[in-house]
């Protein structure tokens, strides 16, 4: 079976500074990957390049999903095509209700012609909203404005399960959170779970991956993956840290683009 | 019919009285502000230099038809009128109050909504003590004109202790170029009252009318403890010039909150003041301004704390398209004795076209040491990681500018207390904003 999601020699900079040296990534439908490392190696980085935050320049290599080049498109071109990014530091946006940003973003995945219907819309979002424990209350607040760490961090879940994307990227979803909230988040994740859908899960912690179960761990240094193995290997990184893979591959600085 | 006022003197302004039959001591007050308004000055707002606005057409008086209930209003009216069924209403088209009702229960507990003509002869005591008493005919040429000309208007008045529920409508309609607009609104609430006022100012000037320079103004005078809140929406044709001077004076521990949209279409000289006289006085002053096509936009806000712990809040912003000017001036101003005074502004310019000009001012003039001020003002474009983060979730970035830029002016939008005004005023930005 061929990829559903699929990164090919992946360079990036960022203001001429070259941060991802050479990724390569292949997801197949219904798995689960987590690609972790120390701070400062390149795996936010991976997270907004792929999605196409303007900030980040890819420089070389490929991104298909779903055999479609996805650094041809887009930023909302590549979300139609399916990818989220649930991200470590969502904007807030005032005067625009969580709501109405949500049935936007259902709508224009939707075509015109075709939208949700405003009970519709709202029955999903409460049903959604009470899964994640969130105050229904929410629903009306302006777009992350004056939202805690934690509802920022559910809120972007709420998003993937509205939006039901076909590749998932989390970055950084547990930081922040409370060991009830991790649980809460990882029960979304996992309801989510499917085999025409994968995840990448970009964490600096082995914690959420005692409840979201990785088919494959992934550790990024230097703005590359330089080791790559089963659940196991995010055992022993939070029993031993990542020196030993330092030492293993020879690596003193494992830090990319830094100053 | 009379021609058209081209200049105006001292005599002119007392015909005008004498011809609606005024008591003798208000044409003599009209006469001496038609005497001021030949000698004075323009006013002089930041940056806004007025030599080249349409200032001196004054119109002729000719006020609209006096009907006995909304349904006999001109459809022109009748279509943005927000809610029909409003039990405390009143209308002005053109020159004149045209309807005016207010429910009997009211009456009964002595509330007053009636024009500002009818209130001079049936409350003179009250009308010379409050009338331009906070905007003084003596400020400037517009107010001396003000002065000299004004017309229909509105008088509400509010006794002590009383609480109205339903938001008080005000309502003023120009359709005849020819006419002299120039209402005058004047609140008193009286001590511990409480009262929402929603006035909307329109107009349906004919396709190529020439100038109309509707020269209004809003005194709110608010006592000890009463809470007043008053929204204010104007939107007429660019061929309109819009003068608008809004004045509140604050008693011990008295509340005014202002919700304004300045939606004028065309030259807009927007300034409103709250006085903060009383211990304990808070003002919550919240403005939004659109620039279109070529309009100058002239916006401060002002507010002047004497009381003790007295506070102040006031936030505008402004959308900038086209070729449009706005300069926004927020002016924050301490006295000494103030003390505990609490005074906070921003000023924010969301700029979507290239050639379009904004101005935050933000001013802050402290006379006292024990005091919290202060300030925000930016001038930007539609922030970026804002567009991203929409588009992230599939949404286009046409779409995204657009919840963006209706969302910057929203939470003003949302205080409008009244639900069709807000949807009106929705429309309204939908048009502005294209």
């Amino acid at each position: 079976m061929s990829a559903l999601f699929e990164i090919r020699g992946l360079k990036v900079s960022v203001e001429g500074k070259e941060i991802l040296t050479g990724v390569d990534l292949a997801l197949k439908g219904g798995e689960v990957h987590a690609v972790m490392g120390p701070n400062g190696t390149g795996k936010s980085t991976l997270a907004s390049a792929v999605m196409g935050h303007p900030k980040y320049e890819v420089t070389d290599g490929e991104v298909y999903l779903d055999g479609e080049n996805v650094l041809e498109m887009s930023v909302d071109e590549r979300a139609r095509a399916g990818l989220f990014l649930a991200m470590q530091y969502p904007a807030e946006i005032t005067g625009v209700t969580n709501a109405d940003f949500l049935r936007s973003a259902i709508n224009a995945r939707r075509g015109e012609g075709n939208e949700i219907s405003l009970i519709k819309f709202v029955r999903l979002m409460e049903s959604k909203m009470k899964e994640l424990d969130m105050n229904p209350e929410m629903m009306h607040r302006y777009l992350n404005e004056g939202f805690s760490g934690g509802e920022k961090k559910r809120n972007e879940i709420l998003q993937m399960m509205m939006l039901e994307p076909r590749v998932v990227i989390l970055d950084e979803i547990d930081s922040g959170l409370d060991i009830d909230a991790v649980k809460i988040v990882a029960a979304g994740v996992n309801a989510m779970r499917s085999p025409d859908r994968a995840f990448l899960i970009i964490t600096h912690y082995q914690r959420i991956l005692n409840y979201i179960r990785p088919d494959f761990v992934h550790v990024m240094m230097q703005g590359r993956i330089v080791k790559s193995g089963g659940p196991e290997l995010a055992e022993r990184l939070e029993a031993e840290g990542y020196d030993w893979i330092k030492e293993e591959l020879g690596i003193v600085d494992e830090t990319v683009g830094q100053v | 019919m009379s021609t058209p006022v081209t200049s105006l003197d001292r005599e002119t302004a007392a015909a005008l009285g004498r011809r609606k039959n005024e008591p003798d001591w208000l044409v003599e007050w009209r006469a001496e502000a038609g005497d001021l308004a030949g000698r004075l000055e323009l006013p002089k707002p930041e940056k806004m230099p007025l030599a080249r606005w349409k200032l001196d057409v004054y119109g002729d008086y000719r006020p609209g038809r006096p009907v006995a209930d909304p349904s006999e209003l001109p459809a022109a009216l009748t279509e943005l009128l927000s809610d029909a069924n409003a039990e405390a209403l009143i209308v002005q088209h053109n020159s004149g109050v045209v309807l005016a009702r207010l429910p009997d229960a009211l009456k009964a507990k002595g509330v007053t909504l009636t024009s500002l003509e009818e209130a001079a002869r049936s409350h003179a005591r009250l009308f010379r003590d409050h009338f331009m008493v906070a905007y003084r005919r003596d400020e400037h040429k517009l107010a001396a004109l003000h002065a000299a000309l004004w017309n229909g208007g509105a008088f509400l008045y509010v006794p002590k202790g009383v609480e109205i529920e339903q938001p008080v409508q005000i309502v003023v309609f120009a359709d005849d170029p020819a006419a002299t607009v120039a209402p005058h609104i004047l609140v008193i609430a009286e001590a511990g009252s409480r009262v929402t006022v929603v006035e909307h100012m329109y107009s349906a000037l004919p396709e190529g009318a020439d100038a109309l320079l509707v020269n209004g103004a809003v005194e709110i005078f608010a006592k000890a403890g009463s809470h007043v809140r008053y929204a204010s929406v104007h939107h007429m044709e660019s061929a309109a010039v819009d003068i608008a001077y809004r004045r509140a004076v604050l008693g011990t521990d008295a509340r005014v909150e202002w919700i304004v949209g300045d939606l004028h279409g065309g030259n807009l000289l927007s300034d409103l003041h709250s006085e903060l006289e009383g211990q304990g006085s808070v003002t919550d002053i919240k403005v939004i301004t659109v620039g279109t096509g070529s309009q100058r936009i002239s916006l401060t806000t002002r507010a002047r704390h004497v009381g003790k712990a007295s506070e102040s809040n006031m936030i505008t912003r402004a959308v900038m398209l086209d070729e449009a000017t706005s300069i926004l001036t927020g002016v924050t101003k301490i006295e000494k004795g103030a003390t505990k005074a609490n005074g906070e502004q921003t000023e924010r310019v969301l700029m979507l076209s290239p050639k379009a000009r904004g101005d935050a001012n933000p001013i802050l003039l402290i006379d006292e040491d024990d005091v919290k001020a202060g300030h925000a003002a930016s001038v930007g474009r539609v922030n970026e990681e804002q567009v991203y983060y929409l588009m992230s979730r599939g949404i286009t970035r046409r779409e995204a500018e657009r919840l963006i830029i209706h969302g910057f002016l929203e939470p003003t939008v949302a205080e409008i207390p009244l639900e069709g005004l807000r949807d009106t005023l929705r429309r309204i930005l939908e048009r502005k904003l294209g």
